[in-house]
């Protein structure tokens, strides 16, 4: 194992991570709300009348960040390697997954884990591992 | 009132996401690539995550209703089992697939990228898959089985 020193960017990982954990700290306190971003949309494919409404506000957020990103800095640099199918394989995957597995890396990885829920711990672990081998089967076996 | 706090949330936490560098699939993929060079960047975003929203668990612990007066909805499963294991492996692979998350795709989409928009249809049609699943008996049974 090599550390990637060039591409380590531990200030900014800090403070992103502490501006997520705020999210979710917000969501919870106030609205009394798991910011889990699978199990927000997934749900509205069931909707629950009188459940909708900060469900679909939350996602138009999410989606409105990088506009309000836009007015103070040009947005950083995205570069996505997979091809179309690949991707189309991937939310598929994505999709699927975190609805039989009940959340994804928010919902378990930092709120599952912040509240010590020993099944978000196990469940991260799964995804994790699962994350680690695609990658090393994808990059170093197949290629 | 609701609406506004969890629009605020959704705000701040792509935000997070941005500026944390979650929402650029290559970056995922080089934390997710352990053989190779490691970008180790995206375990301080879980950890700085994690850290703030410890304090905001410990909190909601002793408090029975929201700041708004609403309920606190906090999960209640603690049953470890396949379905838990098996979809949180499925989803791995397909975030080892792209690099993507349902989170930061959904910032894709915001910035425009033609393939954030296309995972999340994708994503989507597979949250939807299970939607078919869970509600016909016949076919529920089948993953049932799995617990």
């Amino acid at each position: 194992m090599t550390i990637d020193w060039t591409h380590f960017t531990p200030f900014a990982a800090l403070i992103g991570g502490a501006l997520i954990g705020l999210a979710a700290a917000m969501l919870l306190l106030w609205s009394g709300r798991i910011a889990g971003i699978s199990g927000i949309v997934g749900a509205l494919l069931r909707p629950v009348h009188g459940d909708i409404l900060w469900r679909v506000a939350f996602v138009i957020g999410l989606i409105a960040a990088p506009t309000l990103y836009r007015f103070f800095a040009p947005l950083p640099e995205v570069q996505i390697n997979a091809n179309f199918l690949n991707v189309v394989l991937a939310g598929g995957l994505v999709g699927i997954g975190t609805r039989y597995g009940a959340g994804c890396t928010s919902g378990h990885g930092v709120c599952g884990i912040s509240r010590l829920s020993l099944r978000s711990v196990i469940a991260t672990l799964s995804f994790m591992a699962a994350g680690f081998v695609t990658v090393l089967v994808l990059r170093h076996l197949v290629h | 009132m609701n609406a506004l706090f969890s629009f605020t949330s959704g705000l701040i936490f792509g935000i997070g996401l941005i500026v944390a560098g979650m929402a650029n699939p290559a970056k995922v993929l080089g934390f997710l690539d352990l053989a190779g060079l490691w970008d180790t960047s995206l375990a301080l975003v879980m950890g700085g995550a994690i850290a703030v929203g410890s304090i905001a668990f410990a909190l909601a612990k002793n408090r029975t209703q929201s700041l708004l007066g609403l309920p606190l909805n906090l999960p209640t499963a603690t049953k470890i089992d396949r379905r838990l294991i098996g979809g949180s492996v499925v989803f791995g692979i397909g975030w080892g697939l792209a690099g993507i998350c349902p989170g930061p795709g959904l910032v894709l989409l915001g910035s425009g990228e033609y393939l954030g928009a296309v995972f999340v249809v994708a994503m989507l049609a597979g949250m939807c898959v299970f939607e078919i699943f869970e509600r016909q008996p016949e076919l529920s049974s089948i993953t049932n089985s799995l617990d």
